[in-house]
């Protein structure tokens, strides 16, 4: 059974195709200016970051041949022909590794204390007042918004060279950032059984305990695993402004061109991310279920 | 006045035995994990070489630093900040919008609906993780190494380690598409070429788009500190004054970062939801 195809008339026709062309010509119009403000941006942007291509295509040879020399031992063989001279330091990496590793838990634990603290004062529903909401945000946005290797670089000064410059850095950028994530969970949490203890005539502190915490305390454990695996790469660079960790013996083999050095110590680090993203991810997974990364 | 009635604990407790009586592993397991927290917490504190004295004198030296960081003053060297603001913000537009370029035709591969082979997919997941493993600062160390000293140096820094963030989140991206398109392509004849132009990047652009913005966005962060090492823009103006320990520079390059993070925020955001959604579709 065939079926023709109705033809309109052609003066019909004519003016459903002005419209459509008119329509798609808008459309192509406004992204043809986007796209152009786009493009200007950028080559405003590549002056502005002295880009020159000569310099690039000069020197990316450079960039092979850097991953050819730090694949290479100063005997000439390559690397993964003798495990032992290459990985020669082992032993004090790993020291400084488990160093970095400890940075990051003492500093992601503390932190994520002291947004356990702070979370239910900038939570919309269950802060006391708004004045306090205020504060705590803005406090919270200020230690999210600079970035933890300033902090770093500051508390150096002010604590002296080593470890424990990194931990704190690390524990307010921390407190900024799981501060805000904690205080969203709690925005999203039922407040039904808030309303059952307070109708009992329960504290305001009884209301958070009883109330929010079981609601919530899954998502925090959750935010908090992960927050530890950022952490531990914020931690590994800790090292280049002097607080502590793996860091300062990776920029003192880039700097000092001990090549072969270089590419031990970043492959230890990558395997060491590699298997905290792993294991966080199954310990995540096994506690709480799946749950969407952010 | 009534009285309430008396619980029968002892039925309850028959009828529930799995609220009253729960085993001891699932009694003891949470304290067992909040000791052995703390157990690590407090190993690290003294491995760390935490001491109350060393905090103590640092806090008092660090309230003595934010007394001296008040009030901010840029000295004469305004036109200087703005300068390495703008050239931060060229990095952090620069090296997104590179790395977005690149990361695109690598996603692809990285997708389960285009390339089904796990051979193929396998290899340049694993090669995309080990770039994003590795952090920004590390990328800028070893573009100084090749280009030298320098804003470029940060350009490049930044299109890396993003390279392989975005490729991650890309072929994420693609693969949570509508295969229906796909197949309406492919019926109506169309090759591989034609499936991906037509049927895929339609559905995927505007995610992209979304995810880039969002990038420049916090690369405007990671911008600010790759000068740190050397790699240009403000970073290295703040290392620098940290390091002659001129406070009030200091806080005025602080807040400078901050208020240009809030208005990138601001403007992405909006262009974030013209390009995604709340807009009528044309």
């Amino acid at each position: 059974m065939a079926t023709a195809i109705s033809i309109l008339p052609a003066q019909q026709l004519a003016t459903l195709n002005d419209a459509y062309r008119k329509a798609v010509a808008r459309k192509r119009l406004k992204v043809t200016v986007a796209a152009a403000v786009f493009c200007a941006a950028l080559f405003i942007a590549a002056l502005g970051a002295d880009v020159n291509l000569h310099t690039f295509f000069t020197y990316f040879g450079n960039f092979v041949s850097y991953f050819d020399r730090i694949l290479t031992l100063d005997s000439g063989a390559r690397v993964w022909t003798d495990p032992v001279e290459w990985f020669w330091g082992l032993k004090k990496w790993l020291r400084l590794l488990g160093e970095t590793l400890l940075i990051s838990y003492v500093g992601t634990l503390t932190g994520a204390v002291f947004a356990f603290a702070l979370n239910f004062f900038a939570a919309q529903n269950t802060s006391p007042g708004p004045w306090v909401r205020f504060t705590v945000r803005r406090l919270l946005e200020f230690a999210r918004t600079v970035p933890g290797i300033v902090f770093a670089l500051i508390f150096v000064i002010a604590f002296g060279l080593g470890p424990m410059a990194g931990v704190l850095a690390i524990a307010i950028h921390t407190t900024g950032a799981l501060g805000k994530l904690f205080a969203e969970i709690v925005e999203n949490a039922d407040m039904k059984p808030v309303e059952g203890i307070r109708s009992t005539g329960a504290s305001w502190l009884s209301c958070m305990r009883f109330g929010i915490l079981p609601q919530v305390s899954a998502g925090y454990a959750s935010y908090a695993l992960l927050r530890f695996e950022i952490n531990v790469r914020e931690a590994s660079v800790m090292g280049f402004v002097g607080a502590g960790g793996i860091g300062q013996e990776l920029v003192v083999a880039i700097r000092k061109f001990y090549y072969s050095d270089v590419s031990a110590i970043l492959v230890t680090i990558i395997v060491t991310v590699f298997i905290i993203d792993i294991s966080t991810g199954w310990l995540r997974g096994r506690l709480f279920g799946k749950e969407t990364r952010r | 006045m009534s009285q309430l009635p008396k619980p029968d604990t002892a039925e309850l407790r028959g009828k529930y035995a799995g609220v009253f009586e729960r085993p001891a592993s699932a009694r003891l397991a949470l304290p067992a994990v909040i000791v052995a927290a703390l157990a690590i917490f407090a190993y690290g504190l003294v491995d760390l070489d935490f001491s109350p004295s060393k905090l103590i004198t640092g806090m008092s030296q660090l309230g003595w630093i934010t007394m001296m960081m008040i009030p901010p003053n840029p000295g004469s060297s305004f036109p200087l900040y703005m300068q390495a603001l703008g050239e931060t913000l060229s990095i952090a537009l620069l090296g997104t919008t590179l790395a977005a370029l690149f990361a695109l035709p690598v996603s692809l591969l990285a997708a389960r609906n285009i390339i089904p082979s796990n051979l193929i997919r396998f290899p340049v997941r694993r090669f995309l993780d080990s770039i994003r493993g590795v952090d920004t600062l590390i990328w800028a160390l070893v573009w100084i190494n090749v280009v030298g000293l320098g804003p470029f140096a940060g350009v490049l820094a930044i299109m890396v380690s993003d390279f392989g963030a975005f490729g991650k989140l890309f072929s994420e991206a693609i693969e949570a598409a509508d295969r229906k398109q796909v197949e309406g392509i492919r019926a109506s004849g169309g090759n591989a070429l034609h499936e991906i132009r037509f049927g895929l990047l339609q559905q995927v652009l505007p995610v992209i788009a979304g995810q880039v913005l969002y990038f420049i966005e916090s690369n405007t962060r990671s911008a600010t500190i790759i000068g740190i090492v050397g790699a240009g823009g403000i970073g290295l103006q703040l290392a620098e004054q940290i390091r002659v320990l001129e406070w009030q520079k200091v806080s005025f390059l602080i807040l400078m970062i901050l208020i240009a993070v809030a208005a990138i925020d601001f403007i992405s955001s909006k262009l974030r939801f013209a390009i995604i959604g709340q807009r009528a579709v044309v």
